[in-house]
């Protein structure tokens, strides 16, 4: 057992913390506010070289682990939460090419991705298919050497800024999730346009477009894995991707805390700092004890799946607690705030709003626990 | 284009406190930091490295643990550090310091630029940089705060006191920056990484092969005696009301007491 990180995790966690503290901390309110796509961020983050952590260096990443990769996204969430969301999102399209792409699709996809020269994106979601993947329509149509895309997708995270896509989509209507496969389409292709972007609660900056496919052909060499085996794809994304969100919402939960005893050390009621109350007191030791909770379970999932042990029940585990634990902890960063917590004056009406994205993106609490019982009873 | 910048590690100021009964800094626990303006140096040799190759040598006479500001600049993505340190260099003042520099900078060789923060935030003399110009017995433009380079020649502005300088000098030149010049880079996660395993050669008296007496405590011509802070500034009064009734009061006061 060693819960320490290791002396170049540490380092490159640090590093990260400065960059995120000084470029990104001091805009994450107004890049709320003006609801524009951050792209100065992502470009530093590609200079700094945070976009391909995991990847390694013959693909253009850093080589490094997830663990490093997880330390480094709580970091970039807690000094801005949006540009947290695109490096997680964006990862969603990385890892099945690092897992399923061939040396082509590699070469020529993930390592632009890596290097951060190029956006990526994720695509299950669909008007009428969410939670339940297996239901999706969009389809795909084999033609010589090109498939034919028709379908469309909604919410999708980085849609627009990104150049490249990958996308689950039907290439056997008889079989369910047997009949899905993983498909990679650049922006640009003919036949693939953006619709309506979703006007959301919070993260007005994330994009959430609809991805538009009208007889878009695509050559066959842009399956990702074999045909029928997205589905495959698609869950062991989503497995990683749980470990993002987790560490996202981890990274939002430990911004709000920060705010919070920042904001009861200074507030004077009955001539005393709120901070002295055991009513603040008691809600400042359950929102730490939490986080502290939500953190170890995430990391211990990025640890078990760097040490290629079975990790995913925990990464469920993971992004549910963390997604619940961010909730409980904005509604009490909020409380403490009193009335000044309801206006937009302090970050925490903003974490507020944006916590409840995590119990509902990449698989709702629900799924989450239908995940987990599966591992449970099996 | 082959650059030698040099820095100073220097306590953060943003982080130091003073003793309120001794009037010094408390020194305990304070972190240290590149001198900002010899960031503003190192980011400014990045550029022109990038603009037109060559090397970015980074040198800096200190105590052991200037390594690490060294270390931060390969970070950034200088070539090479080299750290002067000898015992015999302690107490030095800006002319011992100078000496020791341009000792290394000899040393290196050819060079086509040297770059200088204008100043260090703890000693705030803003003499290093010119001394060290007419020891090497090179041209040198201080307060720069824009560059550009032609066949051979480099258009500077600098900053004066009442607006900026424009100069053409011939290479090799000195220069000392100001924060205008730019805006420093952070180290990225593979300069990190790589800085953590460079080799950072130490040189002293023996490998500079230079006298003893012109260096350090020795080699100085002025000695420091006491060092203190002036005592805080008192009587401050705030105006309050309007920007207009601010004002009437501000002018008043002053031609009451006869300023304007
Ligand atoms: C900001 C944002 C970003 C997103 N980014 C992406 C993206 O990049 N790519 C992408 O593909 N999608 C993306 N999505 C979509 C997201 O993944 C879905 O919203 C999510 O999977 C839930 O699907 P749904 O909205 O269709 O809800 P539904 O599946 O319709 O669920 C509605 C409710 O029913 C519950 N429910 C459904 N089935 C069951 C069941 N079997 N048992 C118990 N309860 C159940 C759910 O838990 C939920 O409470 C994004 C969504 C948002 C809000
Ligand atoms: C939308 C809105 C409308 C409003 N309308 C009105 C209005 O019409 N008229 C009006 O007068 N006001 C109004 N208010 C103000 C509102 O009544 C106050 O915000 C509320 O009383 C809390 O006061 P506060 O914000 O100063 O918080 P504080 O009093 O500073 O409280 C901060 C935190 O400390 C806790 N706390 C404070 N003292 C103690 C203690 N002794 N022991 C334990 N915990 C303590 C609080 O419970 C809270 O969690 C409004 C506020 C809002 C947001």
């Amino acid at each position: 057992m060693n819960f320490n990180l290791t002396e170049d995790q540490e380092l490159i966690r640090k590093t990260a913390q400065e960059i995120c503290q000084e470029e990104f901390a001091p805009k994450a309110n107004e890049v709320d506010e003006k609801g524009e796509f951050p792209i100065e961020n992502i470009q530093k983050l590609a200079q700094y070289d945070l976009m391909g952590i995991p990847v390694s260096e013959e693909y253009g990443g850093l080589g490094y682990d997830f663990v490093t990769w997880s330390v480094v996204g709580e970091e970039i969430s807690i000094a801005c939460t949006t540009t947290g969301a695109i490096f997680g999102a964006n990862m969603l399209c990385i890892y099945p090419l690092m897992l399923f792409g061939n040396d082509d699709q590699k070469e020529k996809y993930l390592t632009p991705l890596a290097k951060g020269e190029k956006i990526g994106a994720f695509a299950i979601t669909e008007p009428n298919a969410g939670s339940d993947v297996g239901s999706i329509r969009t389809d795909a149509v084999k033609d010589g050497d090109s498939y034919i895309l028709n379908g469309t997708k909604v919410f999708i995270t980085n849609a627009g800024e990104a150049d490249i896509y990958v996308i689950l989509a039907k290439t056997n209507k008889e079989r369910g999730a047997r009949g899905i496969s993983a498909f990679i389409v650049e922006k640009g292709t003919p036949g693939f346009t953006f619709g309506k972007n979703e006007n959301k609660m919070a993260f007005k900056a994330l994009p959430n477009r609809e991805l538009i496919f009208e007889d878009c052909k695509i050559p066959a060499e842009n399956l990702l894995y074999k045909d029928g085996r997205g589905f495959r794809v698609a869950m062991q994304t989503l497995d990683v991707g749980r470990i993002g969100m987790g560490i996202g919402a981890v990274g939002l939960a430990k911004a709000a805390l920060k705010e919070a005893i920042k904001y009861a050390k200074s507030r004077i009621q009955f001539e005393k700092p709120i901070a002295s109350f055991q009513a603040i007191q008691f809600m400042l030791a359950d929102m730490a004890t939490e986080i502290e909770a939500a953190r170890l379970l995430i990391l211990k999932a990025a640890f078990l799946k760097d040490r290629g042990q079975k990790f995913e029940d925990i990464a469920a585990m993971g992004k549910l607690y963390a997604s619940e634990v961010a909730m409980r902890v904005v509604n009490k960063a909020v409380q403490i705030h009193g009335g000044y917590g309801y206006s937009k004056e302090y970050p925490v009406e903003r974490y507020f709003r944006e916590a409840k994205l995590f119990e509902i993106v990449e698989g709702t609490s629900e799924i989450q626990r239908s995940v987990i019982a599966n591992y449970v009873l099996k | 284009m082959d650059i030698i910048v040099c820095i100073k590690q220097v306590p953060d100021t943003t982080e130091v406190k003073i003793d309120r009964k001794t009037n010094t800094l408390i020194r305990e626990g304070i972190p240290n930091v590149i001198n900002p303006f010899d960031k503003n140096a190192v980011e400014e040799a990045l550029r022109l490295r990038e603009k037109y190759g060559g090397k970015v040598i980074v040198i800096s006479m200190g105590p052991p643990h200037a390594q690490e500001a060294l270390r931060e600049t390969i970070a950034m993505g200088a070539d090479e550090a080299i750290l002067l340190s000898d015992k015999a260099f302690a107490g030095a003042d800006t002319l011992a310091t100078s000496y020791t520099l341009a000792m290394a900078i000899k040393k290196l060789g050819s060079f086509d630029l040297v770059i200088c923060g204008k100043q260090a935030i703890d000693g705030d003399t803003a003499q290093v940089g010119p001394e060290l110009g007419e020891m090497l017995d090179i041209s040198q433009v201080a307060y720069v705060c824009k560059i550009s380079i032609e066949d051979g020649k480099a258009i500077v502005e600098r900053v004066i006191e009442d607006g900026y300088e424009l100069m053409e000098v011939t290479l090799p030149f000195l220069m000392t920056v100001t924060k205008e010049i730019n805006e420093p880079r952070h180290a990225s996660l593979r300069g990190v990484l790589k800085a953590k395993k460079k080799e950072i050669p130490i040189w002293g008296v023996k490998e500079l092969g230079i006298n003893e007496d012109k260096v350090g405590l020795n080699g100085s011509a002025t000695q420091v005696i006491k060092i203190f802070s002036p005592p805080p500034r008192e009587g401050t009064r705030m105006i309050e009301g309007t920007i207009e009734e601010m004002i009437q009061e501000l002018v008043g006061n002053l031609k009451k007491r006869k300023v304007i």
